[in-house]
């Protein structure tokens, strides 16, 4: 897969400290030369960096050296456990061998996590088997039917088969989450239906919604300028004090629908009715958006086309938004939402151009067209 | 949860099958089951198509359509008319947007 090795880690000992790898506690000797060690606690910096992750763009650049690296006091009997090279994948595995001598393969697969990088196949079989060959490991281990442990989750994109064939390692796949390891291990490497299962609680679903909301409020200021200019410009000329008191309604419900789709509709999603994403997104979007104009419309409702275009447009983007988040579940497959799309990409085109033919009504009545 | 129901790809051949059980291990979903020596779908509408069966199949016993179930890759890939891929980076993509 990748004709770049970057170096093994027994060659970047010297400088870690100098570039940041404070999770490098020193070296072990195996039989193919040293490897790094790394401490099994994270520190408060490690966790600062996944919460960066968690709420912006800082997880594109969250890598380590892929490489052999060293838990505790591992020898050649010791397991040997496979990662991904993003640093937060590699951090919870490190976290969950405290207290274990353990070898870990960790891949190049660009910075992504397992399971994603299964799906796009940089987290593979090729690079699995050229990564057990470049590190030596057959040399590094000796144990009787040599094994290594893989993710669950990475089965997506290794054939244990093939592994087998070409390398003479038996693959295991462990636990979904690294923190079932040590259950794994003591079970005699074997993984029960709950920690083969991917959980996807409250708590998953709203780690994820910062980066539903982060990209859905790029298109905010466009949607800000729009607004301002449609009710801003008046017969009478350009208006800023028109353009904020009538537009400030509008603006108020392109955040509210912003909050149902990317926020509520995926922290809710179990309990909003039907399957389709699009469908669970129209219903809350409706919902909150109903609930947000019996406030704003209290002290009287705007021209009957604007009344359209807020129950039309407004719970639509909910909508798109709440499809958006099919790409962070763990349950969704591609003929699924191919079909979503289907159906729900050709309404919003329609539904959007009514929403536009609604807001020329509103102006041409303004400016006594019609 | 489920996503929407009867519509995965995934095939299972009786024939090919040898009952060794590597998929039923494999899928993070419990869709697969054994049932006298054959592998069966116990709960198909519970497949996310991601192949991991299929990968692991050392008899060509399973095929599935394999792909992300992900809107915006799916988009992007009608837009660009190529492959559907996650906006999330990897490889030689240049990192950035909102999946995965």
């Amino acid at each position: 897969m990748n004709n770049n090795q970057p170096p093994p880690p027994h060659r970047i000992i010297g400088p870690h400290r100098i570039i940041g790898m404070r999770w490098i506690i020193g070296t072990v000797e195996s039989a193919a030369g040293p490897v790094s060690r790394v401490s099994t606690v994270l520190t408060g910096a490690d966790l600062w960096g996944h919460f960066l992750c968690r709420i912006s763009g800082h997880r594109n650049d969250y890598k380590i050296p892929p490489g052999l690296y060293a838990a505790g006091n591992p020898g050649p009997r010791s397991d040997v456990f496979a990662s991904a090279n993003y640093k937060m994948s590699f951090d919870k595995l490190r976290a969950a061998l405290d207290g274990m001598d353990a070898w870990v393969l960790v891949l190049d697969t660009g910075g992504i996590n397992v399971w994603c990088a299964a799906g796009k196949g940089t987290f593979s079989t090729e690079e699995l088997i050229g990564r057990l060959r470049s590190e030596k490991l057959s040399e590094v281990v000796s144990h009787k039917g040599k094994r290594i442990v893989v993710p669950q989750l990475g089965a997506a994109g290794v054939s244990a088969h093939v592994v087998a064939r070409e390398t003479g390692f038996k693959v295991g796949f462990g636990p979904v989450a690294a923190r079932d390891i040590p259950a794994y291990v003591a079970a005699g490497y074997k993984a029960d239906r709950r920690m083969k299962t991917v959980p996807f609680g409250i708590l998953d679903r709203l780690v994820l919604t910062p980066m539903e909301i982060i990209p859905a409020m790029k298109w905010y200021p466009l949607f800000f300028i729009f607004v301002l200019a449609i009710f801003g410009i008046n017969p009478s000329g350009v208006s800023i004090s028109d353009a904020l008191s009538f537009g400030a309604p509008y603006l108020l419900l392109g955040l509210v629908a912003v909050f149902s789709g990317a926020f509520v509709t995926p922290l809710l999603l179990p309990w909003i009715p039907f399957r389709s994403f699009a469908v669970k997104g129209w219903i809350t979007g409706l919902a909150v958006v109903y609930i947000v104009t019996r406030f704003l419309w209290a002290g009287g409702r705007p021209s009957s086309e604007l009344a359209s275009f807020t129950m039309l447009f407004f719970p639509l983007v909910g909508s798109y938004l709440a499809l958006q988040f099919t790409g962070s579940t763990t349950f969704t497959g591609m003929s699924g939402v191919k079909r979503e799309l289907k159906t729900a990409l050709p309404l919003y085109m329609i539904f959007a151009a009514v929403s536009v033919i609604l807001l020329a009504g509103y102006k041409l009545r303004q400016w006594g067209v019609i | 949860m489920k996503y929407l129901a009867g519509v995965t790809s995934l095939k299972l051949s009786s024939h090919k099958c040898t009952g060794c059980g590597m998929c039923v291990e494999v899928c993070p979903r419990g869709v697969l089951e054994m049932d006298e020596g054959d592998a069966v779908a116990v709960d198909r509408d519970s497949c996310m198509e991601c192949g991991a069966c299929m990968n692991n199949c050392a008899f060509d016993a399973i095929w599935v359509d394999k792909g992300v179930g992900c809107a915006s890759a799916l988009i992007n890939g009608m837009i660009t008319g190529g492959e559907p891929v996650c906006g999330c980076g990897g490889g030689d993509k240049p990192a950035g947007g909102s999946c995965c």
